[in-house]
């Protein structure tokens, strides 16, 4: 399985599918390494989240194969924790990709969405539609990430609260 | 928002545990490394690789400016957002003629904008906007390299700083530009707010994808952060010279601010204090942004033209550069 063409289309970064759902100019960018991130008050506080949340569990941040990173493991899921619901579909399509990636090793187990500050969770299982939903994600990565110029801006709602707003838009 | 820290006094840089401070003598105060930006040193300061390796996890800049107030050098951590792609499209730009032209163009026409701008409402500069104006609407549509792009915005800008003595105070009468060194105290001013507004532009270039070396108007050999100058020359008329006007027509600076030293003239201590604190409230002063709908500072501006520089190369948006509208 490890040398398969499929296995090896594999290997984009997670974010790049919850981008894809989000907003397909920052897949764009972010694929070319134009990222804003690193000053923004949103993305800090995602990251204080991570850190402070389930203090108690032990597998934090696994890292597999230097591409994704899980959040929490456990022995029969991996659980992602989110700071909103607001991106729901692009959260699950995250754990979805988590889910198809690990099978193709396999491994086999439920995703967990937890959204600590609204005391919510999400239990997922990766059911034969969703495998499909993530390889057609894949091919739409690939097809808007090898464009020569970027998605043009589109307001959206949260372009307010995007660490990219002032880039599209000033 | 980010700060910038300057230190105008003598002392050391250093790190003990997990705090930065500034010592001098037996006085030690401790920076907020997290809210720092920028720290730019005008005393003589003393600091080691701990102290340095601290900071730049942070991604903090050093800006180092030498006893008479001019720009030595800078101090950039190791950059995390680099993209192989932004610096082969800006390279691109630079190797093609006609859209190097377009850039140096761009960054030309703001400064003369900006300049117009600060004598439009002076009336005793009437004739000499008029004459900018004049030069302007004849060079304009005659460029066809470079160094004539060059020539024109050196003509205008020698009407620019002719009409100073029509509008500031008689001790700061200037015959001429002069740069290197500048011998009275309106030079002094003017080569020291440009050095301020060169190292703030290379901060905000450091934030973002763009490589400081590859410019546009200025040559890419002339200086090592070349595309740095470039940027300054739109920020220069709007920041630096609208601040050297308040202070000295406030009477905030006086002849007694300025030290000479055989053909040297200078800001002393307190004259680079008062100069250093009033740029520095410009660059916070915010505008309403007709687009974001948000407040922008002056700093921010700044940064704003470097992301339309990257979507110029990236081919998502023509350039356009910034024209005050307020």
């Amino acid at each position: 399985m490890e040398n398969s063409q499929e296995f090896q289309d594999l290997k984009f970064q997670a974010i790049k599918i919850n981008y894809l759902y989000v907003c397909k100019r920052k897949l764009w960018l972010f694929s070319k390494n134009i990222t804003f991130e690193n000053k923004s008050d949103k993305v800090l506080l995602g990251r204080l989240l991570h850190e402070y949340s389930y203090p108690k569990e032990k597998s934090k941040e696994i890292l597999i194969d230097n591409i994704i990173t899980i959040d929490i493991m456990s022995d029969g899921s991996i659980r992602e924790v989110k700071y909103s619901s607001k991106m729901k579909e692009a959260d699950i399509m995250q754990v979805m990709y988590y889910l198809y990636y690990l099978k193709q090793k396999g491994v086999q187990k439920q995703g967990i969405i937890n959204y600590p500050k609204e005391k919510r969770k999400e239990v997922l299982k990766l059911t034969p539609e969703y495998e499909e939903k993530v390889k057609q994600a894949l091919k739409e990565i690939e097809e808007i990430t090898t464009k020569s110029i970027p998605p043009p801006a589109q307001k959206q709602k949260i372009c307010k609260s995007c660490a990219y707003f002032e880039f599209c838009w000033g | 928002m980010q700060k910038s820290l300057y230190i105008t006094s003598n002392g050391r840089l250093r790190r003990h545990e997990n705090t930065l401070y500034f010592e001098m003598g037996a006085e030690k105060k401790a920076i907020d490394i997290e809210n720092v930006e920028q720290i730019h040193i005008f005393g003589e300061v003393d600091l080691n690789t701990k102290a340095l390796n601290y900071i730049s996890q942070y991604g903090i800049v050093l800006h180092f400016y030498n006893y008479y107030g001019f720009y030595a050098g800078s101090f950039l951590p190791r950059k995390k957002n680099v993209s192989g792609d932004v610096v082969v499209r800006q390279a691109l730009h630079y190797l093609d003629r006609e859209k190097r032209l377009f850039l140096a163009y761009c960054f030309v026409e703001s400064a003369v904008y900006h300049m117009m701008r600060n004598l439009r409402e002076r009336k005793e500069a009437e004739a000499y906007l008029i004459a900018i104006e004049d030069e302007w609407e004849k060079g304009r549509f005659n460029i066809s390299s470079i160094s004539e792009l060059m020539g024109l915005e050196g003509r205008i800008r020698n009407i620019y700083y002719q009409s100073f003595n029509q509008f500031l105070p008689e001790d700061f009468s200037m015959e001429k530009r002069e740069k290197r060194p500048p011998t009275n105290p309106i030079n002094a001013l003017i080569s020291f707010g440009n050095s301020l507004i060169y190292s703030h532009t290379l901060s905000q270039i450091y934030q973002t994808q763009l490589d400081p070396s590859i410019s546009f108007l200025h040559e890419p050999s002339e200086k090592r952060f070349s595309l740095s100058l470039d940027i300054s020359e739109i920020f220069k008329p709007l920041i630096v010279d609208t601040v050297i006007f308040k202070l000295l027509n406030n009477h905030q600076l006086e002849l007694e601010h300025f030290d000479e030293d055989l053909n040297y003239c200078y800001l002393n201590q307190e004259g680079k204090k008062i100069f250093l604190k009033e740029f520095q409230s410009k660059l916070e002063t915010t505008v309403r942004h007709r687009q974001l709908n948000r407040n922008v500072s002056y700093k921010g501006f700044i940064r704003l033209e470097c992301y339309k520089l990257i979507k110029h190369f990236i081919g998502d948006q023509v350039y356009s550069p910034l024209k005050a509208w307020w």
